[in-house]
């Protein structure tokens, strides 16, 4: 069988971002859905599934490595680490 | 035997041995995602046949679920005949699956009224299983059927195939009308109306034409079933007849 691929996103609980679990094989939207469902919720993993044509992703390449991220490195006051988390803050 | 022990033991044969059959599958699928998902399907069923057959044992006392499920013989089984014609290619077991799919949304949906409460929160339970099998079969038929020229006519020679195995759902023997004037069971002829509803509904997606209702198979109410039960008994029941009381 010749399937599209689709890429599964699991929101595992209410309120949290999906997360990109891995990819399926599905000939229409449904189907992608339910084998999303099968493959990926087994043991109650999620709340909510995203899948999307795997074709529709736009990714970065290799090449554009140094260009995109290396300028981020040396740029320290990008990261709050000057403050204090308060216990008990969670997800941030 | 009590009669509502026979009687939900023909719900829990109908699951065991559906779920037996669509076990096959499990690594045979045509792709690795519709194995996993006739897995799961059959995984869902067995459990139903296990909820339903630890419910019968208690009821009986003596017999354990296993012992029901591994020690009886062929004409001691109740299950539907429809459960044990052979898988077939692909769409005829879709084509099984989905026609028995709408008959047990529409008698759980019934059997959740049951006045046995145990088998009111059983139906609940097996509800929300079988909503989601509905959903993979029916959506699998109207995608055949209204596919290729080839999954069209396949799909509907698997319906006209196993339209016979259909009567048995709607029959009423004198345990069903006890079961129902006891207000446990279900009135089985009532829910023909709906089920030729439902199977319409999906098949004019499919633009597969139903087949009239002529000959109908019959006998599981009274453990008369075709050739092929014997051999999904023997493949089931091989382990624990050959190592009686083997453990995991």
């Amino acid at each position: 069988m010749e399937a599209t691929i689709w890429e599964v996103f699991i929101q595992s609980k209410n309120g949290l971002a999906h997360k990109h679990v891995g990819n399926i094989h599905a000939e229409d939207k449904e189907m992608a859905l339910q084998n999303a469902r099968d493959l990926y919720t087994r043991r109650n993993e999620g709340s909510c599934i995203w899948v999307v044509k795997s074709e529709y992703i736009v990714s970065s390449v290799p090449e554009d490595e140094e260009s995109f991220f290396d300028p981020s490195n040396d740029k320290v006051y990008r990261h709050p680490t000057f403050y204090k988390m308060p216990d008990g803050s969670k997800h941030i | 035997m009590t009669d509502i022990e026979k009687y939900i033991l023909r719900i829990a044969d109908t699951t065991l041995i559906l779920s037996q059959r669509l076990s096959e599958w499990c690594s045979k699928g045509p792709s690795l995602e519709e194995d996993i998902a006739l897995s799961n399907i059959s995984l869902d069923l067995l459990g139903q046949a296990n909820g339903l057959l630890e419910y019968v044992s208690k009821l009986n006392g003596e017999i354990s679920p296993d012992e029901y499920a591994f020690k009886r013989d062929e004409r001691e089984f109740y299950n539907f005949q429809i459960c044990e014609i052979e898988n077939g290619h692909f769409g005829d077991t879709i084509m099984r699956q989905f026609l028995i799919d709408i008959y047990f949304k529409l008698y759980y949906q019934e059997l959740e009224k049951s006045k046995d409460e145990t088998l009111s929160a059983l139906a609940t339970k097996s509800l929300k299983e079988v909503s989601y099998h509905l959903r993979h079969s029916s959506n699998w038929v109207i995608r055949l059927g209204d596919g290729t020229q080839e999954s069209k006519d396949k799909i509907q020679k698997s319906l006209n195939n196993i339209w016979k195995y259909t009567g048995e759902f709607f029959e009423m023997d004198e345990l069903d009308k006890k079961m129902l004037e006891e207000k446990i069971g279900v009135n089985n002829k009532n829910l023909k109306k709906d089920w030729d509803k439902l199977v319409d509904e999906t098949l004019n997606m499919a633009k597969l034409k139903r087949p009239e209702d002529g000959y109908m198979m019959t006998g599981s109410r009274k453990g008369i079933h075709t050739e092929m039960l014997g051999k999904i008994l023997s493949e089931m029941q091989y382990l624990p007849r050959a190592y009686p009381d083997a453990k995991w």
